[in-house]
């Protein structure tokens, strides 16, 4: 108890100092003489988050950058680390996979989603329907890391199966499989679970966005006598386009960074490493920093796009406005 | 009218599909929940399936996990205290730093405001991977003052604070969608009436935008909870600091065939994000559709 009493503590300090130090820009930008006023105020208001982005992640970038060209002393090497990454057998395995959870998981989480929004849409029940969709989103992937381990738990063909998919591939009369041993098809065991958990977030946006479409396009379209599948292709479709795009750029985002499912769940072994969780062996397990930042600076370059598009978008948006 | 529309859209085929969706994605969880609470052996012995014949329940596998004792025990109650004091103060600060950088980015005006926004927002490309190593060597060699270390080791303080940058980007853009949505007029008035920029955002911003700080706040939490990378990078790893999933990930890895333990375990790590899910849920998305996602 005692030691439950000082971690509350901690918490009430830190709250406290955070408060104090907020209020004290507060009274500054309040009390500022009224020549720059404005600019003050600005710089009060930005600079806390300003200060912390630039030492947490624009610095921490461009240092990784430097890293990835060095080796496990500190030396300058060149590409070599590129090099390692893309002719090393092992390395290619890890990039491959990655290409191919960015692909299928927002295409799919999206899809789905997308699909049961308009499956569900004005139906009876749609709010608990969309709750059991959506709450993989509240598990943490190490907890669907076990809970998904379990549903491919496997057992030898005479014994009990305990992991409902080779329950039903014994059921199907198929011998019972190692789900997550027997690369390359592991791999995509392992997307299954990301799918999983991405396809609610997709869903509840996406419904969202269904619901804002104005009923009078809704009802033009069917006095048209346009049939579900016209109506979902050029009327939802095209009106929900901002939404979508959202919805892939996070999720597509997101699975470049996944890191914690392949983590939990094979370590990484038997050909089921990602370039997030590489990144994470090399750096931090195999002492190679250089080649872990070579593949965090890979990771970079893999995002870039899609943020690109992404910061074209708002800037277009924002001259309309 | 309301019932033609939906017999178009709900046909048959289009609920069975549903059905089936939702079956697929409550099944796996469920059947955790249920080997929870069934003894060792007949989680091991049988599949959850056959708890309608093998009818043996247990709260053993909680009072296991949960209980304080040596290394060897789960001892996640200890865990479990640590995630709730690592994502409170976590969620506060990212709520209150990014409302204050959205609304300056919405209704501020100073030069180059535009494009230092789309830099902020295009920070998202950083992974946090990147960050890291970089950060962690800021904390500990930087920040450090003799002995005298601004954010101590082996206290929740360099968690907080790297958990609060790394949020700090999709915080920024998604609340300044919102904020910047609000009526001009508004803002406008109060200016007229003298108020400066802590009025505004104090009395006008932070209650107009609590829907969006809301939904916004409900999923940092859920991120930070959920957090496992930078737990294990900033927390040192013990009972100290270490949040709940890092534990979970630890009894994983070194005892995986531990399924009363792993199932029981799992189940206290997602009690509280399902808890806030359920209870919240009408809060989530609302607030932050209502700005920035519009096609």
């Amino acid at each position: 108890m005692e030691d439950f009493a000082d971690k509350g503590l901690q918490v009430v300090v830190g709250l406290a100092i955070f408060a104090a130090i907020i209020g004290l820009i507060m009274l500054v930008v309040d009390r500022a003489p009224k020549s720059g006023r404005e600019k003050l105020q600005v710089a009060g208001f930005l600079a806390p988050a300003l200060i912390l982005l630039a030492v947490g992640l624009v610095f921490p970038a461009l240092q990784t950058s430097y890293i990835s060209f060095t080796n496990r002393n500190g030396e300058f090497v060149g590409l070599d680390n590129f090099v390692w990454m893309f002719t090393q057998p092992e390395a290619l395995v890890t990039l491959r996979n990655t290409l191919i959870w960015v692909v299928l998981v927002p295409l799919l989480a999206s899809s789905i989603g997308l699909a049961y929004a308009v499956f569900i849409d004005r139906a009876r029940g749609e709010k608990a329907l969309k709750a059991l969709v959506f709450m993989p989103m509240a598990i943490s992937f190490v907890g669907a890391g076990v809970i998904w381990r379990f549903v491919y738990a496997y057992k030898g063909a005479e014994q009990n199966q305990i992991g409902l998919l080779n329950q039903i591939l014994v059921w199907l009369g198929q011998e019972p499989k190692q789900f997550l041993l027997d690369a390359p098809e592991n791999t995509f065991f392992l997307i299954a679970v990301m799918i999983w958990i991405q396809t609610g977030f997709a869903m509840v946006v996406l419904s969202a966005a269904i619901k804002g479409i104005p009923t009078e396009i809704v009802e033009a379209a069917r006095l048209d006598g346009a049939s579900a599948w016209q109506q979902f292709r050029n009327v939802t479709i095209p009106t929900i386009r901002g939404s979508l795009i959202v919805v892939i750029t996070t999720i597509t985002i997101g699975t470049l960074k996944v890191f914690d499912i392949v983590r939990t769940m094979t370590a990484g072994q038997y050909e089921t490493s990602v370039v997030a969780n590489e990144m994470y062996t090399q750096a931090f397990r195999a002492g190679e920093p250089g080649r872990g930042a070579a593949l965090a600076l890979v990771l970079f370059l893999m995002v870039l796009p899609v943020v690109v598009y992404n910061a074209r978008l708002l800037r277009k948006q924002k001259e309309i406005r | 009218m309301q019932k033609r529309v939906k017999q178009r859209l709900t046909s048959r085929r289009a609920t069975a599909a549903a059905i089936i969706i939702a079956v697929i994605w409550t099944v796996p969880t469920f059947g955790l929940l249920v080997s929870s609470f069934r003894p060792e052996d007949n989680i091991k012995g049988n599949g959850w399936w056959n708890v309608l014949t093998d009818r043996q329940f247990t709260l053993e596998n909680y009072a296991d996990v949960l209980s304080p004792g040596g290394s060897q025990s789960p001892n996640l109650l200890s865990y479990f205290v640590n995630s709730l004091a690592i994502v409170i103060p976590g969620t506060v600060f990212t709520l209150v730093l990014g409302a204050m950088a959205a609304y300056m980015f919405a209704w501020g005006r100073f030069r180059g405001k535009d494009s230092l926004f789309i830099f902020v927002f295009a920070l998202q490309i950083v992974p946090l991977q990147m960050a890291l190593i970089p950060l962690l060597q800021l904390f500990t060699k930087v920040l450090k003052f003799g002995d005298f270390q601004v954010l101590p080791s082996g206290t929740y303080a360099q968690l907080w604070v790297a958990h609060t940058i790394f949020g700090l980007p999709l915080a920024i853009f998604l609340l300044h969608n919102f904020i910047a949505e609000i009526p001009g007029e508004v803002i406008e008035a109060a200016r007229v009436d003298g108020a400066g920029h802590s009025t505004i955002f104090w009395r006008i911003i932070i209650p107009l935008a609590t829907p969006a700080l809301a939904s916004f706040g409900i999923f940092q939490f859920l991120w930070l909870w959920n957090d496992l990378l930078v737990a294990l990078v900033f927390s040192g790893g013990g009972a100290d600091v270490a949040p709940i999933t890092q534990r979970l990930a630890e009894i994983q890895g070194s005892r995986g065939g531990e399924w009363q333990r792993l199932t029981a375990g799992a189940f206290v790590s997602i009690i509280v994000p399902l808890a806030v899910f359920f209870g919240l849920q009408r809060y989530f998305v609302r607030g932050l559709l209502a700005g920035g996602l519009k096609g």
